[in-house]
C-alpha cells in the first residue's frame, strides 16, 4: 500500500522524526496563537520557501495534498467577503493552509515505520494498562496487513453480486465484508495463541 | 486476549476498507463514503472500550501517514484542518455507541440504529461543530449551518449500521461482543 511519505528524498528526511514532530508541536501551536496577518503571511511565506526546498515534484505533491482544503477556503472566503470583514478572513485561511502544509510536509518527509517507533515511544505510559508496546506493534502490523486483504474480498464479494444480478452491490456487500471480518478476527486470534500468544 | 487484539485490528482496517472503496456508493450518484458506517460498527459490534480502540488505532495509522481517510485523506495534515473535530469525535461515538449497546434491551437492530443516531450522529456532530467553528472562527451556529450538509447521508449510515448489526446479530449471534 502506498503511504504519503515523498519519493522525493529531502535533507527533512534524514533528520529524526520525534524531533520533527516536536517542532511541528511548537509551530502549530505558534500558528493558533498568532492572530495578525502580517506574521501569519511570514509564517506562509516560510513555509512555502520550507516546502521549495524539496524541489518542484515536491512542491506538486504538497500542493495535491492541500487540494481537500479547497471548499473551506472558498466558503471563508465568501463569508467574509459578505460580511466584511477581509483581516479576519485572511487570517484564517492562512492559519488553516500553513497548518496543514507544515504538518503534511512531516508526513512527506518521515518514513511510516519512524512515525510508528515515534508512536509506540509515546504509547509506552499505557503499559500499566496493559497495552505492551509488542501488542501495539502487532496491532498496527495486523491491520497493514488486512487492508489489503479486505480490499481485494470486498471486491470479490460485489464482482459475485454483479454475476448474478444486472446492478451494483452497493451497500448490500456491507454485511458479508463484516461478517468475514469477525471470522478472520476469530482466525487469526487461533493462530496467534497457537504460535504462543501476543505477548 | 488475543482475540480481543484481532477484532480491534480487523475492525480498523474494516473502517480503512469502507472508507476507500468506492463501489459503496450508498445512494446512486451521491458520493456517500461508508467511512463514518464503519465507525459506527465498531461500536455496535465490537461494544465500548474495543470499539474505541479499534477507531484510535485506526486514527493514528492514519497520523502516521496512512492515506486511508475517504477520498485518500491521510498524515498529520488531516488534524491540523478543519475537519479536525469530526477525527476527535470518531473514537468517542463509537465508545458511546458501544455503551449504549451494552447497556439496553431493546430488540437489537432498533438499539444499533438508535444508538447509532445518538453516537454517530449526536455526540459525533457536537465534536465535529466544534471542531469547524474553531478550526474555521466561526460560531457554533455558523459552523452548524456547515455541518448539517452530511445530515441525510448520516441517518442513512445509522440505519444501514443497524440492519447490519441486526443481521450480524442473527447468522453469527456470539460474535456481537457488545452484546456479550
Amino acid at each position: 500500500m502506498l503511504t504519503l511519505t515523498s519519493p522525493v528524498e529531502i535533507w527533512a528526511h534524514r533528520w529524526p522524526a520525534g524531533r520533527k514532530l516536536a517542532l511541528l508541536a511548537l509551530a502549530t501551536t505558534g500558528l493558533f496563537l498568532l492572530s495578525s496577518p502580517l506574521l501569519l503571511c511570514l509564517a506562509f511565506l516560510a513555509t512555502l520557501g520550507l516546502i521549495l526546498t524539496g524541489g518542484a515534484a515536491f512542491l506538486e505533491t504538497s500542493l495535491r495534498l492541500l487540494r481537500p482544503l479547497w471548499p473551506f477556503l472558498l466558503i471563508v472566503a465568501l463569508w467574509h467577503l459578505w460580511t466584511g470583514d477581509l483581516a479576519g478572513g485572511t487570517v484564517v485561511m492562512l492559519r488553516m493552509v500553513t497548518a496543514v502544509a507544515l504538518a503534511n510536509f512531516v508526513t512527506m518527509t518521515t518514513r511510516l515505520s519512524d512515525m510508528i517507533l515515534v508512536f509506540q515511544w509515546l504509547a509506552r505510559p499505557l503499559q500499566v494498562f496493559g497495552l505492551s508496546s509488542r501488542r501495539l506493534a502487532l496491532a498496527f502490523a495486523l491491520v497493514i496487513r488486512f487492508i489489503p486483504v479486505m480490499l481485494d474480498r470486498v471486491g470479490k464479494i460485489s464482482e459475485s453480486w454483479r454475476a448474478r444480478s444486472p446492478g451494483n452491490a452497493r451497500w448490500r456487500v456491507l454485511v458479508p465484508a463484516t461478517l468475514a471480518a469477525l471470522d478472520d478476527a476469530d482466525r487469526v486470534a487461533e493462530a496467534l495463541r497457537a504460535r504462543g500468544g501476543a505477548d | 486476549m488475543e482475540r480481543n487484539l484481532t477484532h480491534i485490528a480487523l475492525f480498523a482496517a474494516l473502517i480503512a476498507v469502507l472508507g476507500l472503496v468506492p463501489q459503496i456508493s450508498l445512494a446512486s450518484g451521491v458520493p456517500i463514503t461508508a467511512q463514518s458506517l464503519g465507525i459506527m460498527l465498531c461500536g455496535t459490534v465490537l461494544g465500548a472500550r474495543r470499539g474505541a480502540l479499534a477507531v484510535l488505532l485506526f486514527l493514528a495509522l492514519v497520523a502516521a501517514g496512512l492515506p486511508l481517510l475517504s477520498g485518500g485523506r491521510g498524515g498529520l495534515g488531516v488534524f491540523a484542518g478543519p475537519s479536525v473535530g469530526y477525527l476527535i469525535g470518531f473514537p468517542v461515538a463509537a465508545f458511546v455507541i458501544g455503551w449504549l449497546m451494552e447497556r439496553t434491551t431493546l430488540p437489537v437492530g432498533t438499539a444499533a440504529t438508535a444508538a447509532s443516531v445518538i453516537g454517530g450522529i449526536g455526540v459525533l456532530y457536537v465534536f465535529g461543530i466544534s471542531g469547524l467553528a474553531v478550526m474555521l472562527d466561526k460560531t457554533v451556529t455558523e459552523a452548524a449551518y456547515l455541518g448539517m450538509a452530511y445530515l441525510p447521508g448520516d441517518i442513512l449510515k445509522a440505519v444501514l449500521a443497524g440492519l447490519v448489526t441486526q443481521s450480524l446479530a442473527r447468522m453469527r449471534p456470539a460474535s456481537l461482543l457488545s452484546r456479550g
